[in-house]
């Protein structure tokens, strides 16, 4: 129950960081939208490995080596998610960084009013 | 409005595509194939007690070589794209210096913050943690003093330094790996040790290490230069 | 035990979608970026009861630290992209 309701919110929180990056026109809420849509993802992705009743893939006095495969969640999706995690945050930096230089050529942070490479 | 109307449009059939997954999804009951060669052979082979350091350190240790690889490039571009002239020595006139909470507080809490940024790291293997935590918390020690003392320019050849040699020293035990062990990233040319004690899994440590001060150097450097920027 | 998580998860869904609302449509962009970052940090939760400490800690000290500060050092230098339109219709 507790995955699918995680499922559910990241997959509705992809929605809505694509809605704001296709009806904002301001640059910088567009990377904000960005933002949402990322934790939406990494959200829905560790969702997957969840399984109920099990606890997390790390050995210590509770859970010995032997029985590591009856107890523990799927450890695979936690390390996918942690580079992409770390991976969106040189992106977004990458991003805020071109937002800037776009405003200091155009004094302008308004998105329809960068045409050059309209037809 | 026909904007708003084709953009509703296409969220709705993204929508459904991501209701059909949901109704097929079902959490599993057994650990799937691979999930369990990780969960039985980690402890064994690796010597790690936390299994994602285990899966991120050595059995995928080509992503995290590719990761790091993500994160030096866009730190980088972030600086090519951000290159300005010398500052302005006017600049710092017209910031307001900070208050003496800010600048007591930070000489006190900076050190600290930095101590717990290292512990996360070196004890990756055993506890929840690792080498991007420690990172990024040691980045926010590095903002904390760059918040008190905006004038401060940091060094920024020895953050340099400092994230060219742990690039290098890490691409080094990859292929020291894979002379003397298993493999290219292969941790076990060092001794493994007992599970859980503080010196064991191999080469883990000393990879999540420089792993950890890579990050954080490149956080750090994404931060300066963003704050040496100048107001438009 | 298991209900207690139960209404925890969906007292933090909703927060976090009421929240992304807000980041999405809300009028001023401070309010939009904090919005954000407490999007993050409802999420690092819901990664804890979804038993991943590694993942949550990951996304608390990056998603909600270092890419709010990014925000706020990049709008601080942008002081008037707030004048022009920033919705549309």
């Amino acid at each position: 129950m507790i995955s699918y309701l995680a499922m559910a919110t990241g997959f509705l929180l992809i929605l809505i960081g694509f809605y704001g990056v296709l009806t904002n026109r301001n640059i910088l809420r567009m990377i904000v939208a960005f933002t949402i849509a990322d934790s939406g993802v990494n959200l829905a992705i560790v969702a997957i490995g969840y399984m109920p009743g099990r606890t997390a893939p790390i050995l210590d006095a509770t859970v010995k080596a032997g029985d590591a495969a009856s107890r523990f969640i799927d450890p695979l999706p936690q390390a996918l998610v942690l580079t992409a995690i770390v991976i969106s945050v040189g992106v977004t930096a990458l991003m805020l960084a071109y937002a800037y230089k776009l405003y200091e050529k155009r004094r302008s942070l308004d998105i329809a009013k960068f045409t050059e490479l309209k037809w | 409005m026909v904007k708003r109307f084709v953009a509703l449009l296409l969220l709705v059939a993204v929508g459904a595509m991501f209701t059909t997954l949901l109704v097929g999804y079902g959490p599993d009951l057994e650990l799937n194939l691979t999930a369990r060669y990780y969960a039985e052979h980690s402890a064994a082979d690796i010597g790690a007690a936390n299994i994602v350091t285990a899966i991120i350190a050595t059995y995928r240790g080509l992503d995290t070589l590719g990761e790091v690889t993500v994160l030096f490039l866009s730190a980088t571009i972030l600086g090519l794209v951000l290159a300005q002239g010398r500052r302005q020595a006017s600049r710092g006139s017209s910031l307001v210096p900070a208050g003496e909470l800010l600048t007591t507080g930070s000489r006190v809490l900076a050190p600290l913050i930095i101590l717990l940024g290292v512990y996360v790291f070196v004890n990756g293997h055993l506890t929840p943690g690792g080498g991007f935590q420690g990172g990024a918390i040691i980045a926010s020690g590095m903002l904390l003093l760059l918040l008190a003392d905006p004038v401060k320019r940091f060094s920024h050849r020895l953050i340099a330094t400092v994230e060219s040699l742990a690039g290098i020293f890490y691409v080094a035990i990859g292929l020291i790996g894979l002379f003397l062990a298993g493999g290219f990233l292969d941790n076990r040319f060092l001794p493994t040790g007992e599970l859980g004690a503080l010196v064991s899994a191999g080469a883990i440590p000393l990879i999540y290490s420089l792993i950890g001060l890579k990050v954080g150097a490149e956080f750090s450097t994404m931060l300066a230069k963003l704050s040496e920027t100048e107001a438009l | 035990m298991s209900t207690l998580l139960t209404a925890m998860t969906v007292v933090l869904c909703l927060a976090m979608l009421v929240a992304a609302f807000v980041a999405v449509s809300g009028k001023s962009l401070p309010i939009a970026i904090l919005a954000a970052g407490l999007v993050s940090l409802l999420a690092s939760v819901l990664f804890l009861i979804l038993a991943s400490p590694d993942v949550a800690m990951t996304e608390a000290a990056i998603g909600s630290g270092l890419t709010t500060f990014l925000f706020f050092f990049v709008l601080g230098r942008v002081r008037s992209g707030e004048k022009e339109d920033s919705h549309h219709g």
